[in-house]
């Protein structure tokens, strides 16, 4: 299968090794492309230079959406559409609506962090995330090269990696 | 290894503090001369119809009403402005009681859980520890001086049934305050249980105190393993005694009422606002030059402290609301209503959720929020005096019903043990090494990244 996607894959055994590598490597002035490892490692956001996650706006946005969305329905439904006498308090009253508000808020805002996890990693349904190596998903750091991006050729890289710490080199294309 | 480093009480610091009292001093003679001038007959209408309110609950209940709802009788004796000195000094009493033995509590904590991020602070919480004694003997002098006024169950007549203020729920209760000597004696009991609580707590403070500072001097580890046992005693005698104390020295001012989430809620505000105070003695010595140790990372975590146990604060409070709310019993129902039909109760309800759940959930909810000093002094003053106001509407009620005022008396006499405290506080402080010379895990805490 012919494609210009090429990449070369590190392997690395140590977390340590990983990241001190991922300083240097960005050093170099290679762009890496991902890294890919079985556990969070300490300290790789920031040796990739990642920009913090944006993902606590995302889950108040979404715990906020359950909020609205629970106190309106309940007001809504008890107050004006359907009203019922309950122990004589008034229809709409707000203290026995927040349990209900409180769990909505929870369920959507971690729903909506579990569907954006899974389209943001790329597993949402009928995708096939990329796999540059099945073993990061076991024991091994796992560090691509994305060569479109980079000037240095195929071998360069690879040179670097290896001087680097990785275990071994590989070429993967998708 | 860790170097010597000891916080200086200067003398202006310490002038700083003396000014803040005597502001006190002076803001509550105002307060007192102006509540003696008007003759605290000051019943608008507002007062008169919640005074109406709590009547018609209270008169479903088929037993005689109790004097305490009785508007404008005042049975027991003093002033309405030395009932509210008597007030304020009471609640203020038991809410530095709070920050002092949180104080306790936050390390035994530390030591119970084995944590190392909170090696570099422990000392600012055990510098607290030290308002137990004073506060104890301070509790124990104002509750003979003022349980007349405070302590309905204190005066003999209630349990005697030939008097017109006899009442025959809190006499079905004499057992827990008098046991074993006759009701309306001394209630030897009650007195007992806040000796022994202080008792305990003191002996406590000073054992895993002595562990703390032996360790700086010869720096064996036995004395950390020392501090984590007398940790985890402490621990389960505190479990019990704060619930206990809540019930006695604050639950039982309003006798007829009782909620079982009680010991928790107190203990709630107490726990986070004791929080929140060491947060802020942390920020400042950090702004004063000290405590290098201590890093964004470990504020990171004290803020996260107050974030959390903030909410969980209104989750209690919700939780003993919401189940009087809809359960709807008048003698429970009773106890909100006067806090939310009359002035200044009211306001202080509404205010206390905003002061203690809005602003600390919205303003500490971001990781930049927690971790910056400039929020921190922010949200945590907040959440102090939002627990001040917490601890006004617990006690204030059951005792000067539709009396109470917030004015100069109140505020003036929060200055007053406000400056106490922190000198008391600060002074301990510097007398201890103010960072662990040798703590087995302040290496831990150094390289805490969160």
């Amino acid at each position: 299968m012919e494609s210009n996607k090429n990449f070369v894959v590190g392997i690395f055994d140590d977390e340590d090794v990983l990241v001190s590598a991922v300083e240097n490597v960005r050093e170099k002035g290679i762009h890496i492309h991902e890294v890919y490892s079985p556990f969070p490692v300490h300290g790789l956001d920031e040796a990739l230079g990642y920009r913090r996650t944006r993902l606590p706006i995302a889950s108040f946005m979404f715990g906020i959406t359950g909020t609205c969305i629970a106190l309106f329905v309940q007001t809504w439904m008890l107050g004006y559409d359907w009203p019922m006498d309950i122990g004589g308090k008034n229809h709409a009253s707000l203290p026995p609506f927040i349990p209900v508000t409180f769990e909505f808020t929870v369920l959507l805002a971690a729903f909506g962090m579990v569907i954006t996890f899974l389209i943001v990693s790329d597993m949402k349904p009928y995708s096939w995330p990329r796999q540059f190596d099945i073993r990061s998903t076991d024991d091994k750091h796992v560090m691509a090269v994305d060569l479109a991006n980079n000037k240095l050729s195929k071998d360069e890289i690879g040179r670097i990696l290896k001087d680097h710490g990785a275990s071994e080199v590989n070429e993967k294309n998708f | 290894m860790i170097a010597d480093e000891k916080y200086e009480f200067k003398p202006e610091t310490k002038r700083k503090i003396f000014i803040l009292g005597a502001v006190g001093v002076l803001l509550l003679v105002l307060g007192v001369f102006m509540s003696r001038n008007s003759g605290g007959h000051e019943n608008n209408h507002e007062k008169k119809a919640a005074a109406e309110i709590s009547k018609s609950l209270t008169a479903s209940i088929e037993v005689q009403e109790s004097p305490e709802h009785n508007e404008g009788a005042e049975h027991h004796g003093s002033a309405v402005w030395l009932k509210r000195v008597y007030t304020s000094l009471w609640q203020n009493d038991i809410f530095f009681v709070g920050i002092g033995i949180i104080g306790l509590f936050f390390v035994a904590i530390q030591y119970a859980s084995q944590a190392g991020w909170s090696a570099g602070v422990k000392r600012i919480p055990l510098a607290m520890g030290s308002w137990i004694p004073i506060g104890g003997v301070l509790t124990i002098v104002l509750w003979f001086i003022t349980k007349g006024d405070i302590f309905h169950w204190s005066h003999s007549s209630v349990f005697d049934p030939a008097s017109d203020q006899y009442d025959k729920i809190i006499t079905g209760k004499s057992g827990y305050f008098y046991w074993p000597l006759a009701a309306g004696s001394f209630p030897i009991f009650f007195f007992l249980r806040m000796v022994a609580f202080f008792g305990l707590w003191y002996i406590f403070f000073v054992w895993i105190k002595k562990e703390m500072l032996a360790e700086d001097l010869d720096g064996a580890t036995e004395h950390w393993y020392s501090a984590r046992k007398f940790s985890a005693i402490f621990l389960v005698i505190f479990a019990l005694s704060s619930s206990i104390a809540a019930w006695d020295w604050v639950m039982s001012i309003d006798t007829h009422w009782y909620s079982t989430m009680f010991g928790w809620y107190l203990f709630a505000g107490w726990w986070v606002t004791g929080l929140s105070v060491i947060t802020l003695i942390a920020v400042y010595l950090k702004e004063a030059g000290y405590l290098k140790v201590v890093n964004a990372n470990h504020l990171h975590d004290l803020g996260k402290f107050i974030f959390a146990f903030s909410i969980f604060w209104t989750y209690i409070w919700f939780g003993q609301f919401l189940l009087i709310y809809y359960a709807n019993i008048p003698e429970e129902t009773v106890y909100f209503v006067n806090q939310m039909k009359s002035a200044p109760y009211n306001w202080i309800f509404y205010t206390n959720l905003f002061l203690n759940f809005v602003f600390p959930f919205l303003l500490l909810m971001t990781r930049d929020a927690k971790r910056h000093m400039s929020m921190l002094k922010v949200v945590c003053p907040i959440v102090i005096v939002g627990h001040w106001f917490d601890h006004f509407n617990m006690i204030t009620p059951g005792v000067m019903q539709h009396d109470g005022g917030f004015g100069f008396i109140e505020i003036g006499m929060t200055l007053i043990f406000a400056a106490v405290f922190l000198y008391v506080v600060l002074s301990a402080l510097s007398k201890i090494q103010l960072v662990a010379k040798h703590h087995p895990f302040m290496e831990e805490s150094l390289n805490h990244h969160i």
